[in-house]
């Protein structure tokens, strides 16, 4: 296959990796009954507050370079988690509802973000640097799309099985899913709800954070005005609906979004051919190719039809299917649980 | 196992709940527990299953007294509920179900679980498919589920919260079977919240009657191998009726209405949805008669009045109300023709919460572009004095309670509509407000009004109807004289063993 299209589709999961930690860690949150609105805004206060801890530790010269990643991506990690805790502390203790805290959330976070960056615009800091993992990367062709990244990206993968073995394969994964679901049985099956919501939350969050460092740690170092993950946070709130609240369906829509991506910021750059022919259109709208495909998608994926074709398969495969397919938030989503 | 209950109180606000129960329940027996709506036998099974803290008392098992901080530390000591609509988690399947709450480890152990569920449900004779969602399954299904789960779990005594609603004859034969081996036969303590008078004849050997919160008394029941003629269970119920409320509840039943022209006629209509495929139906409502759907839920009645009402897409047959087509009118048009609507859903679809008494009244006025707020609030205050609601015009509509809720709807309706098509109109409210929504009802009747109505209380579908159409997974059995038919076997129609008939 050829060379160069195999490095595009590996520089397209590198740089879709932020998407799928941010979409992954909301899938979470939602997953436990509490939707955390504030991911744009807290993806890039986490990814500038990472990036002055990291630049700021590089400039006084106190760590090795891993250190100091580290402790970018630590100081990212704390801020998602904590805005995020802020979201669950609100709709928890203090009964407001999480869809307007996560709302205003977002737009402070943001401000803050590009306030508390107006120091940091354009200087190079530390950045995660990129290994292959030995035997994995001589696959042909998986190796090279796959296994030539970066740390996070193979973090991204390790957090897209464990999310998914949890949630299917655990028992902490079924309360987790009973408490967005119905937060009442889960309670009379003896989950402290409230606990395990503030931590799902929070552990959520803390990979909104990660995300944010990802992104000005990695796919695009630095820190710019106006920011480079601007409006992926509401990408990433959209994907995790397209996904299905499924973590493996998360990831697949973040990559086929990143990809689409691609290809229509390459259209732009470099124009259309057809057999050599040069077509022109307003190319702008090109923009709006993903979430055309998105609700293509959803709409085939939920219909009546899809449904109908299911029932002629075998019914351990119906089984799987249909939990991948399902369409449906958590029904106990962005509501309140109250003890009798 | 043994349990006692010792001087047990419970307060809600000014609502004293519970008034100083004490009462000792024995091993091996299945025991009613008896009362109208809020007498509070459901609080004092919630505080023997630890769903509710009691204010004070004590309750011990085997002569110990025991502590417990919620429904869990209950299972712990042997006591679980099965709530009337089952504490399960829809999106699971029914073994996800089983597994959740008990066991231990960090994995599922899919296996071992699975082959005890099998185990369990062939030895009650359910049948469960491990691998169905709850969402699929009917509600006899998921209490078996849940019963199940509980004695996986250890309990001794189950408490049941009105299982028999909702559930074919069938069905009920299958649960007093399985509830008689385990009281009999394994020692377990049965306790059963019903309203159902001829169930806790049926099944229990003893019974508790609650009123205003005080225990009343207990009785013991007839055995099932003494002669239970129909006279033994009518003096039994009799009996248990004057416990209850304190006074001998006279029978209520449709006086002799004159039958009018039709109304609404119904010819090999044809509704379906993605669920449900139906055959053609066709009826005709006259005006003064009362028609009763029969059928568990989401058998097909559902659907089939809300196309009656255009609210549900019709795709063959004809409609015509009052003569005309109404297959070419709109809800709203048909709404303004005299053909009411009214869901089962009273705050998701048929109130507006957040809304006034008068807002709602303001609502359904005249279309004048300025509401003149005083003649609202002076017609909502007269509409409460005549159709006594607990409640006041400047309420919120969920402030009140679900009876005077549907009080409130009935006051909205328009005075003399043409036909009523009623969701469950009865639904969770107690004896005493069901019978005063029939007499409003019936007295519509009387000036000429058709109503069609559903409901999963048999009894209701019995006394109030002249019509009965059992609906089963789509086909559609009739009843053509109610007073022909009785309790029992319309439980066994809605089953769909129509040979029975």
């Amino acid at each position: 296959m050829n060379e160069e299209f195999l490095n595009t589709l590996g520089s397209i999961i590198g740089t879709a990796t932020p998407l799928v930690i941010a979409s992954l860690g909301e899938t979470i949150t939602e997953r436990a009954g509490v939707v955390n609105l504030s991911l744009d805004g807290s993806l890039a206060l986490a990814a500038v507050l990472g990036f002055a801890a990291a630049w700021t530790a590089q400039e006084a010269g106190v760590l090795d370079v891993p250190m100091q990643i580290a402790l970018g991506i630590a100081v990212a990690m704390l801020v998602g988690a904590l805005i995020a805790l802020l979201v669950a502390f609100s709709s928890i203790k203090l009964r407001r509802d999480q869809v307007a805290v996560g709302f205003v959330l977002t737009l402070l976070a943001a401000d803050l973000a590009r306030f508390l960056g107006a120091d940091f615009t354009r200087i190079p800091g530390p950045q995660i640097t990129r290994f292959a993992i030995p035997v994995l990367a001589d696959i042909p062709i998986l190796g090279q799309i796959f296994f030539r990244q970066n740390l996070l990206v193979y973090v991204s993968y390790i957090l897209m099985f464990a999310i998914w073995f949890w949630l299917f394969r655990t028992r902490g994964g079924l309360a987790l899913r009973a408490i967005g679901e119905r937060p009442e049985a889960a309670f009379a099956r003896g989950a402290k709800v409230e606990r395990l919501r503030y931590w799902y939350t929070f552990l959520g969050g803390a990979l909104v954070g990660l995300a944010g460092a990802a992104y000005s740690l990695n796919v695009k170092p630095g820190w710019s005005s106006p920011p480079a993950m601007q409006g992926d946070g509401w990408i990433a709130l959209a994907i995790v609906i397209f996904g299905g609240w499924h973590p493996f369906r998360v990831v697949l829509g973040a990559w086929l979004f990143a990809a689409l991506r691609a290809v229509s910021s390459n259209i732009q750059t470099n124009g259309l051919f057809f057999f050599g022919q040069e077509i022109n259109f307003p190319f702008v709208l090109l923009n709006t190719l993903p979430w055309l495909l998105m609700i293509l998608t959803l709409l085939v994926v939920s219909g009546g039809f899809t449904e109908r074709m299911l029932q002629y398969l075998p019914r351990a495969v119906q089984r799987r299917l249909r939990a991948f397919m399902r369409s449906d938030p958590p029904r106990a989503l962005a509501t309140r649980f109250e003890r009798e | 196992m043994e349990i006692e209950l010792r001087r047990i109180e419970k307060h809600f606000g000014p609502v004293h709940a519970n008034r100083d129960i004490s009462v000792t329940f024995h091993e091996g027996r299945i025991v009613g527990i008896l009362g109208e709506n809020g007498a509070g036998k459901s609080t004092l099974m919630k505080i023997l299953s630890g769903f509710q803290p009691a204010d004070s008392g004590e309750i011990l098992i085997d002569g110990r007294t025991i502590d417990y901080t919620g429904p869990t530390a209950a299972i712990a000591n042997g006591i679980g509920m099965l709530q009337q609509d089952p504490l399960d988690v829809g999106a699971f399947t029914v073994l996800e179900n089983f597994i959740y709450g008990g066991g231990d480890g960090i994995t599922l152990q899919r296996k071992q679980a699975e082959a005890a569920l099998r185990e369990l449900t062939a030895r009650f004779g359910f049948e469960l498919d491990p691998y169905q969602p709850i969402d699929n399954l009917l509600i006899a299904e998921r209490q078996q589920l849940e019963i199940i789960r509980l004695l996986a779990l250890g309990v001794k005594t189950l408490i049941l919260d009105e299982p028999t609603t909702g559930i074919s004859a069938e069905q009920k034969l299958i649960l007093f079977q399985a509830l008689r081996r385990l009281a009999h036969d394994e020692g377990m303590i049965i306790l059963l919240v019903s309203h159902k008078l001829e169930d806790v004849i049926d099944l229990c050997d003893e019974v508790m009657v609650l009123r205003a919160g005080l225990l009343i008394g207990d009785m013991q029941m007839p055995s099932a191998d003494e002669n239970l003629t129909s006279a033994v269970i009518a003096d039994v119920k009799q009996a248990l009726v004057t416990m209850m409320f304190g006074e001998e509840l006279e029978a209520q039943s449709r006086g002799e209405i004159e039958m009018g022209s039709p109304v609404l006629e119904v010819e090999q209509l044809v509704v379906h949805d993605l669920r449900l495929d139906m055959q053609p139906i066709s009826m005709t409502a006259r005006a003064g008669e009362v028609i009763g759907l029969a059928g568990l839920g989401g058998s097909g009645q559902e659907l089939f009045m809300r196309a009656c009402a255009r609210l549900q897409r019709v795709t063959g047959g004809a409609l015509r109300f009052n003569g005309g087509n109404a297959l070419s009118l709109s809800y709203r048009q048909l709404f303004h023709r005299g053909c009411i609507f009214g869901a089962a859903g009273r705050l998701e679809e048929g109130l507006i919460a957040g809304l006034t008494l008068t807002e709602h009244t303001a609502l359904v006025a005249d279309d004048n572009l300025r509401i003149d707020w005083k003649d609202m609030q002076k017609r909502t205050i007269s509409r409460i004095d005549q159709y006594r609601v607990k409640g006041r015009a400047t309420d919120q509509i969920e402030q009140l309670s679900g009876g005077n809720q549907q009080r409130v709807l009935m006051g909205l309706l328009p005075d003399n509509p043409k036909l009523l098509i009623l969701e469950q109109p009865t639904r969770g409210l107690d004896v005493d407000s069901a019978r005063w929504i029939w007499t409003q009802l019936l007295e519509r009747c009387q000036q000429g009004t058709a109503i069609i109505f559903n409901s999963s209380d048999l009894e209701e579908l019995v006394t109030y109807s002249d019509r009965i159409f059992v609906f089963y997974v789509g086909s559609v059995y009739e009843v053509p004289d109610a007073n022909d038919t009785s309790i029992d076997e319309l439980g066994f129609l809605i089953g769909g063993e129509f040979a029975r008939a």
